[in-house]
Parts: C-alpha cells; structure tokens; sequence
C-alpha cells in the first residue's frame, strides 16, 4: 500500500452541455504505484485528457464524482490553498502543446523559478536560481545560463517542451502526469523527449500517468496499460499481455491498425466511424459495438463490467471470445454475420 | 531600438507632407475666404479684388502651399486674420490646455477601465460584468455631445459643483497653488465627460482579452504549478491582457486630443477645438489649417507612441 501513489476509484467527470451533464469519464477506477508508467491509451475524444486534468484538479466547471486519492488523500471535492500545496509540489504535469503551455511574457528563468518559489518560500533567490540551471541542464538544455534569459518565442518546440519537463519535475514529485507529451512535436524530437521522459523515471522514483494515442510510444516506457474508450476504461493490463494478448474488439482494431503489424501488402484495418460525441454517447451497451457492425447483436451483454480475465488483466467486453476483424475471416466480408 | 525609433520617424516625414497638402487643400475647398466673411458694405468689389491680389489669393495653388509650407517649416503658421496675431502664439496656449485636458481625461480613462475590464473579465458572466456590460452599451450609443450637454446641466448649473466655461478662475497669479488647482478643477468636469464616454471601448477590450487570456495553455500551465487564484490572475492573465490595451494608448492619446474638439466648445474651454471650431466659422484659414495639421500631427506621433509601447511590453516583437 505504501507503494501506492495514485488510486482512483469510480472517478466519473461530467460536462455540462445545455441543461444536462455528461459523463466524459465515466465510472473510471485505477492504480499507479511509485517506479510504474500507466499508459492510458485511445483514440482523441476518449476521455483521456478529462482524466489527466480531473487528477490535477485542473477541471473549472466540470461535476466530478469519486475518490482520486493521492498517497490515501482524497483530492476530490478539497480546498483549492490544499490543493495548491500539492500541485507543483507533489504532482507535475507535462501538457500536450509545448507551443502554447508557457507564458509569453515570462522569461523560461522565471517561469521554472515560479514553481520552486511558490512550494519553498525559504529558499533563497540565489539558490532557486542554481536549481533551475540545474533543471535547465537536466532536461538536456544546451546552455542553461543562455536559456535561462530567453523568452519562450525564441526556443524551439522541443526546447520548450523540455522547459515544461522542467517545470513539470522542479519539486521532484512523486506523481507525474504526461499528457501527450509527444503529440505536437516532429518524430525525431519525439524519440528525444520520450527518452527524457524514461530517463526521468529511472532517476525520479515517482509514478508516472503518460496518456498517448501512440502505441509506439506505449511499448516504448510503459509498464501497464490501460485501454479507454468513450469514457471508460476496456481493458488494462500490463503492456507484455496487452501486447500480446489484446482481448477487447477495441485494443485488438488498435493494435491492427499500426502499419508495422500488419502483413505487407494486406490491407491495413481501419476502425469505422468515430467516437461518439459526449451527449451522443449511448449509455446502455457496450459502446464500441456500434463500431463493429459484423459482430452479431446478440454477444453483446447489456452494460458489460471490467472482469478480470486473467490476474491482472481486466477486460470490459463479452463478447471478445467471438470477436474477429474482418480480414481474419475467410470470406474478407463486412457485417455478414 | 533607437534605429527603430529614427527609422519611424523618418517614414514620419513623407506622411506629413502628404497630410499638408491635404489639409491646405480641403481648406481651399471651404466656401468663400477670410476676406468675404469679414466684407464691410461700403467696400467696393475692385477694392476687395486689389487685396485678394495683394494677399496673394489668387495665386496658382503650388505657389500658395509653398508660401504657406515654407513658413510652416520654421514654425510660422502665418497671421490670424480674425485675432490679428501671430498664429503660434495664439496657439501655444490653447495647445497648453488642450494637451493637459487630453492628459487628465487620459488617466481618469484609464483609471475607470482597468478595474472595470478587470472585474468583467475576471467573473463575465455574472452579475457585476453584466451591469458594467450594460454601462459599456450606453456608453457606445450615447453621443459625446449629448451626454456633455447634460453633464454641464447637472454638475455644472444645477449642483453648481464645477465652473462652467474657461480654463482658471480670473485674477489669480500664474504658478501659485490656487492658480493650478483652479486649472484643476476646471479641466476636471470635461475631462471626467470626455473620460466616461470615451472609456467604454477600453473596458469592452480588456474585458475580451481577459476572458480569453483565461483559456489559453500557459493558464493551465500555471494551475499546475499551484499558483493560487489571484496569483494566476495577476502574474499571468493580467500582464498577457494588458498589452492591446498598452498598444493602443497612443492611439487614445490622439483620439481624446482629437474629440476635444465636440468637450471643449461644450464646456467653453479655451483649448485647440473650441479655436478651430471658431476659425471655421470665421473661415480663418491660417489658424484652421494649423490646427489641423497639428491635431493630424498628434495623430502620427500617437501611433508612433504606440510602437514603441509595444515594443517595450512585448518581448516577441522587442527590436534589436
């Protein structure tokens, strides 16, 4: 249990649209312990980031229901001087558009010098200002004395998201939460920044939430994954078995839709249809049944529930048993069944 | 940065040759000359022909502008044919007024919409940004002159709280402490017009910068970081607004110099407006185009202000 960092239990966040809230996290439970990457993978409007931002309270107006418990602390529904104590301090987050996440007016110096003077009010100016080169030069900044003075416009889009890591580590957290950290930036940068990222979680002994829609990304740094679609989770496992062993119709069309696991010159599966908008969203069933119009109606259980299938392996599906794409059936046909 | 500055300037030059030209042009246009309006009966039209040829008014125009530029270059703005003075020196004083006027209404401009921008931004929606919301309507449909007229009404005669026309009390010893605040007090009431009129596109502004500030990335970022609520707003949202608003304070600046024109024939103060109202009347050409050229002359040094403010705020376009 003292390993334990973050244990969300029935977290489910809802936005308002019109006069009715809709759940965008629906009835979400999980685990992260100190040393482990989650991944939390899907496709974009999944829930994902309604996540991320529901555990660092970054939410204004949206209804949220459930325990997020923070080393057995419960951050839902606490005040917001609290929750300033532990944000920045004990949990960092890495955002998505390393472009638009720094204050344009700020030098980089100050803007890292921030979160080291808001959490230790004793420490001197000097002082911070040796940690933040320090940082600087953690992250992999070339010349931290020159960065130090820059404004963000004059770093480059992997400068800056290193900046946000920075930022993001400054108090040595125990909890990190990545949110597509990778999305925004060009491949090579990428490959950098990730190995920032798993570099950091040798060094940092903390737990890390790294939410992606990059399989790569997931088979690279994470230790388990989970699996979200439309607001819930469908599957978790660790990233051996979910690899191997993908049980749910949704991880399965995932994982056959990466070019590189494919057979050449087969063709490559594409999910039909998209997710749902959030008031669109059918609340009884199993959601992604209406993306896989060829599985007979009749496999699908009315609300299907996470079971554990295999220790440690959760799977929301019943009718996964019988599940095949279309092109591992003989015929290659679409929703003959 | 200095480069900047001259470069600026020099691109100045050109802008007010082309507002000179303009300017003796459309004079040219108005109807009749200084020496109709000022016709004694018993002047026979020969006489009046002789003079006209003696001023030079019959002239080719490149010849009347050179006479007139060339002048205006040393700074002779010619003779006032009504005041029978030394145009410069009818202006320096108005000008004085004018540009303290312009100064005060500036600040109390400034002083109503940044706590009212602020307030609206920071909780729209609610009920404090929708009555300064509602403030911000009136105030854009109600006409200057109008509101004025009122203004002079009520404070003015009715309360008997402010002087309602000239600039200092009479009898009182320039540089003394009641000649300023007696200045003061009768810039105050125009300016306070002028300021509450002229306010409402401000607030307007920095209540859209806020609101959109609010949402951007950086916002997110400095959540994160713990930084309380007020924090938030004053470190981040409230620097990143600022700047439109900064931007245009040149602009302001011209703009109120400008709209003294409708305030100061309202409130009789004897600035830049209320003469160039008069000399139209008077088709006292020399004083109406100095005055113009000086009011387009604040205009171009307004948005040259507003450059360099810019420039000063904001890193991303900081010249080297």
């Amino acid at each position: 249990m003292s390993n334990r960092i973050l244990e969300v239990n029935h977290l489910t966040t809802s936005f308002r649209i019109g006069d009715a809230y809709y759940p965008a996290v629906d009835d979400v439970s999980l685990t992260v312990n100190k040393n482990e990457v989650l991944a939390i993978v899907g496709e974009s409007g999944c829930g994902k980031s309604a996540l991320a931002f529901s555990i660092m309270g970054l939410h204004r107006q949206a209804k949220i229901e459930g325990e997020i418990k923070y080393n057995g602390q419960n951050l839902v529904g606490i005040s917001p001087v609290q929750l300033n104590k532990l944000r920045g301090k004990s949990m960092g987050m890495i955002f998505q558009d390393p472009l638009t996440a720094l204050n344009p007016l700020m030098i980089i110096g100050q803007q890292i010098d921030e979160v080291l003077f808001l959490h230790n009010p004793s420490m001197s100016a000097a002082k911070r200002k040796e940690r933040v080169l320090s940082l600087l030069d953690q992250v992999g900044i070339l010349y931290p004395e020159r960065t130090y003075d820059q404004f963000p416009h004059e770093l480059s889009g992997g400068m800056r998201q290193r900046i946000i890591i920075a930022i993001a580590i400054a108090n040595n957290p125990s909890l990190l939460i990545a949110d597509e950290p990778t999305t925004a930036l060009d491949a090579t940068i990428q490959s950098q920044i990730l190995g920032l990222v798993n570099e950091l979680k040798e060094k940092m002994d903390a737990g890390i939430v790294l939410i992606t829609h990059d399989l790569g990304v997931v088979a690279e740094i994470a230790d388990r994954v989970a699996v979200m679609y439309a607001g819930q989770i469908v599957e978790i496992a660790d990233v051996f078995t979910l690899f191997e062993n993908p049980l749910h119709p949704y991880t399965k069309s995932l994982l056959n839709s990466i070019p590189a696991n494919v057979q050449p010159k087969s063709e490559l599966h594409v999910i039909q249809g998209v997710v749902p908008a959030l008031q669109n969203l059918p609340r009884t069933g199993c959601r992604f049944s209406a993306r896989i119009p060829w599985i007979d109606a009749s496999k699908h259980a009315e609300n299907p529930t996470l079971e554990e299938v295999e220790p440690e392996h959760f799977v929301r599906c019943t009718c996964y048993q019988d599940f095949y794409l279309p092109g591992e059936r003989e015929d290659g046909q679409y929703g003959v069944s | 940065m200095w480069k900047f500055i001259v470069r600026r300037i020099l691109i100045m030059i050109p802008q007010l040759i082309l507002l000179s030209i303009l300017i003796f042009f459309l004079a040219g246009l108005m109807p009749g000359d200084a020496l109709s309006g000022q016709i004694d009966p018993s002047l026979d039209f020969e006489t009046i022909e002789k003079k006209r040829e003696e001023l030079g008014f019959n002239d080719p125009w490149y010849q009347q502008y050179g006479r007139w530029i060339s002048g205006v270059v040393q700074g002779d703005f010619g003779i006032s044919f009504r005041h029978k003075v030394q145009v410069t020196e009818l202006l320096s004083e108005r000008m004085t007024n004018t540009l303290w006027l312009s100064l005060l209404s500036l600040v109390i401009t400034y002083l109503i919409a940044i706590p009212l921008g602020v307030i609206s931004g920071r909780y729209n929606d609610r009920i404090a940004d929708q009555l300064i919301t509602g403030y911000t309507y009136i105030g854009f449909a109600t006409p200057l002159f109008i509101f004025a007229l009122l203004m002079v009404w009520f404070f003015g005669f009715y309360l008997d709280w402010f002087p309602t026309g000239g600039s200092v009390k009479p009898g009182l010893t320039p540089g003394t402490f009641s000649y300023f605040m007696s200045k003061i007090h009768h810039m105050l009431l125009p300016a306070i017009s002028m300021a509450l009129i002229a306010t409402v596109g401000t607030v307007q502004y920095l209540r859209s910068e806020i609101i959109d500030t609010k949402q951007k990335d950086f916002i997110l970022t400095a959540r994160a970081k713990g930084a309380s609520e007020s924090r938030v707003y004053n470190r981040h949202i409230f620097r990143n607004a600022l700047l439109p608003i900064a931007a245009f304070f040149g602009y302001e600046m011209a703009a109120l110099i400008g709209g003294s024109i409708f305030v100061e024939t309202i409130f009789s103060y004897p600035g830049m407006g209320q003469l160039f109202l008069d000399s139209i009347n008077l088709r006292d050409y020399s004083v109406v185009t100095a005055t113009v050229l000086i009011f387009g002359l604040a205009t171009i040094l307004g948005s040259l202000i507003s450059d360099i403010v810019l420039s000063l705020v904001d890193p991303r376009i900081r010249i080297k």
